[in-house]
């Protein structure tokens, strides 16, 4: 449904390669397609706004990588700004630095996933830090809520705070909070009704509980499905109960998850935790680098940019570009490309870190693809005399036994090979033709069989 | 803060308006032009109707008022004639075919969005009009979720059918439609567990539940509603998409229209998917499911 940010982005830049630095109009009209693609995601507008305006900033007059294309350096750039304000890289963990019994508050929407969500947290500390947990639900108002976090305690095998009928939230925490003085508890996990931000006697409520036990996590939970609205559920509880730290849950669902952005944006305070399966272990650490690319509707292309720029030597690839333009690469030159991309990591990895490939991925995982080939194919032109690699049409029964067994490999190898360098010459040709879209965006693919790579441009 | 429904996207609105009506002089009036046509369109996003549907919603506004003065009133009370000429094909009420006994109705939806206390509002309403109502717990996946509808079927005076902990819930649907049939009740309210549409096997799992249901009664379910958050962004537009794909929605319910202010992507589905939209949840209450009014609706999005 959404086309992959870089995509887009390739297009409006597709006129400027070969440019030096980004100027203020290339930007205005890249930063268009972040806006589009940012509220395609669900991140609030204000947010998308203070975003860009960010974004501009560091951009205009930024120095274009001379290995990657300039709309790839503005997602780069987008990406770094998101990693930054999804509060940088590294995980935040949980503050536990407070005498015992600690209290951690969860408050939220409607059907948020607070319950689920406490359950989980309770079978973290108690698994993961061995921490004594005591679980109280003081979900007053739905029907069955203080049942089901008893169940949920039963099944993370933590204790749950016996329920007593007609007490008000505020009693039960204040139970909860006595029975983990007495009972030597670590940390009494305080499970609330769901409420919305303009219900004024609930959030009241909140308030009270809150004055009562002094929680040392005040912990927001927000579907990652969230819309615009996230905005003004941050607020509302940020001003109300002063949010200490984010749980987005259902991050295992396809949403783009752009809520993450507005809530940090707009309470300031770290996402801690993420909800990612319905068993009961599955809440995980919250990496801001890692959800990035999900929120622009892109695979890591800034992995695979830096890593780009650390390992292609330029000058190299400049050189088989030329060579190439000329009608001159032969199967030294390929020998060299082969090389680079080896340095590059296995070529599924590479794949992973391109948008919209995920198929392709599996396909070339299914064919076992990966760099074995690679170092096979090197093996293979290592063991051609160098007349045989400026000239491969030479090659001929006797030459082609002697480099199999030269190579360990076999004469239908070598045979392939050879097909595949005869494939990709008249690709090539037909390329140079096109005009400059150059060996950069066309190596990869040319490495590969027909129809395993997807017809869009790669910078590699 | 005002509380009412919408308040969020009035004040959103009024703060663009309130832009327009900037050098309008005493008047209040002012030539809706190309910068007062993007605050517009930004406030549209602001709820949720997405970057496309704004953008159209706009355009067909620019066609036909570009360059008019106008007041504020008047931009709203067109912009909101606009969206409620979208909705008004898909305001539908959830009607039940008495040839069939029972109405089966399924109910679906990712985790969260209101399926249980939307199944014990909507027995209410159909007790209310005199019919024999009878609720499948069938979401044996989370805990007390069986509890919960039975606590609504109390409530509303309505049987309901559980199995065990994590019975097979096609298994418990077959049962009570056998048993709904011999007590002759009017309609049987399915509720089901919560999944993600991206999980296939918990997809998978909700049409064996279709499957069962129709090899007792070939046109069973009736209907299959779909029960979605109002808060939920533009993902809803997958969530319709995949679930009309596995289990041929029939309707939607918009559950937590109280207080979201929000709600704009049932603009974004009602043209995309053309569904109807039998009824919105305005609160917790047995009495808090209304029906879809489209004009009340686009109103509401607008701020008036």
């Amino acid at each position: 449904m959404f086309e992959a940010l870089s995509d887009k982005l390739t297009g409006v830049f597709d006129r400027l390669r070969g440019r030096g630095a980004l100027s203020e109009a290339d930007v205005t009209e890249a930063l268009r397609e972040v806006r589009l693609a940012l509220l395609d995601a669900d991140v609030a507008l204000p947010v998308v706004r203070d975003f860009i305006g960010k974004v501009r900033e560091r951009a205009v007059g930024a120095e274009v990588l001379a290995s990657v294309t300039p709309g790839q350096q503005v997602v780069k750039i987008v990406n770094d700004v998101m990693i930054e304000a999804l509060g940088g890289e590294g995980a935040v963990p949980l503050n536990l630095n407070a005498p015992a019994p600690i209290p951690i508050l969860l408050v939220g929407l409607q059907g948020s996933g607070k319950t689920t969500t406490a359950g989980k947290l309770a079978l973290r500390l108690h698994e993961r830090q061995r921490r004594r947990v005591l679980l109280a639900s003081l979900d007053t108002q739905r029907p069955a809520a203080q049942l089901q976090l008893a169940q949920l305690a039963e099944q993370a095998q933590v204790p749950s705070l016996p329920i007593v009928a007609g007490q008000t939230p505020v009693q039960i925490a204040e139970r909860a909070m006595e029975a983990g003085r007495r009972e030597g508890y670590d940390v009494v996990i305080l499970d609330t009704a769901g409420r919305l931000a303009i219900d004024e006697a609930l959030m009241e409520e909140v308030r009270q509980v809150r004055a009562a036990t002094s929680p040392v996590e005040t912990l927001l939970v927000v579907d990652a499905m969230t819309g615009q609205d996230a905005v003004n559920t941050a607020r509302a509880f940020n001003d109300a109960v002063g949010v200490t730290g984010i749980v987005m849950t259902r991050m295992d669902g396809d949403a783009r998850g752009g809520a993450a952005l507005s809530m940090r944006a707009i309470t300031g305070a770290p996402i801690k935790l993420i909800g990612t399966g319905e068993k009961q272990d599955a809440l995980d650490d919250f990496h801001p680098e890692r959800v990035t690319g999900r929120i622009l509707g892109q695979g890591d292309i800034v992995g695979l940019v830096e890593r780009a720029a650390e390992t292609i030597d330029q000058e190299e690839a400049e050189k088989l570009a030329s060579k190439m333009m000329r009608g001159k690469f032969d199967l030294e030159d390929y020998a060299s490309q082969l090389k680079q991309i080896g340095k590059m990591g296995s070529l599924s990895g590479i794949l992973g870190m391109l948008p919209g490939v995920g198929k392709i991925k599996a396909q070339i995982e299914e064919a076992n693809l990966d760099t074995a080939i690679l170092k096979r194919q090197a093996a293979i032109i290592s063991s051609m005399t160098p007349k045989e690699r400026r000239a491969p049409e030479i090659i001929k029964a006797s030459r082609k036994k002697r480099i199999a067994a030269g190579s360990g490999t076999s004469v239908q190898e070598v045979n392939k090979l050879l097909k595949q360098f005869d494939d990709m010459t008249t690709m090539m040709k037909r390329m140079s033709k096109l005009g400059q879209k150059g060996l950069m965006r066309q190596g990869l693919s040319a490495l590969m069989p027909k129809g395993m790579v997807p017809n869009q441009r790669r910078p590699f | 803060m005002a509380i009412s429904v919408f308040s969020r996207l009035r004040e959103g609105l009024t703060r663009s308006t309130q832009k327009l009506s900037e050098g309008l002089g005493a008047l209040g009036r002012r030539r809706l032009d190309d910068a007062a046509l993007d605050e517009l369109e930004d406030a549209l996003i602001s709820a949720d109707l997405g970057t496309e549907v704004a953008r159209r919603v706009i355009d067909s506004f620019r066609r036909s008022r570009f360059g008019r003065e106008v007041t504020d009133e008047e931009v709203r009370q067109a912009l909101a004639e606009e969206i409620a000429a979208i909705l008004e094909p898909v305001a539908r009420p959830l009607v039940l075919d008495p040839a069939h006994k029972p109405h089966v109705v399924l109910v679906v939806g990712v985790n969260g969005t209101g399926k249980t206390t939307t199944i014990g509002k909507l027995a209410q309403n159909f007790r209310d009009a005199g019919k024999r109502v009878v609720l499948v717990a069938g979401d044996t996946f989370r805990a007390a979720a069986v509890e919960q509808l039975q606590i609504w079927g109390e409530r509303v005076g309505a049987p309901v059918i559980a199995g065990g902990p994590n019975a097979d819930a096609a298994g418990l649907a077959f049962n009570a439609l056998t048993r709904a049939k011999t007590e002759a009740a009017d309609v049987l309210l399915i509720d089901t567990a919560g999944r993600l549409h991206n999980k296939s096997v918990l997809m998978d799992e909700l049409r064996k539940i279709v499957r069962v249901l129709r090899k007792q009664d070939e046109t069973a379910p009736h209907s299959v509603l779909l029960v979605l958050d109002a808060t939920t962004g533009q993902n809803a537009l997958q969530q319709v998409r995949v679930f009309k794909e596995m289990v041929d929605v029939t309707g939607l319910v918009v559950t937590k229209l109280d207080g979201s202010a929000r709600g704009g992507i049932v603009v974004a589905l009602a043209e995309t998917f053309e569904l109807p939209v039998h009824a919105v949840g305005v609160g917790e209450k047995v009495g808090d499911l209304r029906p879809f009014d489209a004009g009340d609706f686009a109103q509401g999005l607008v701020g008036m």
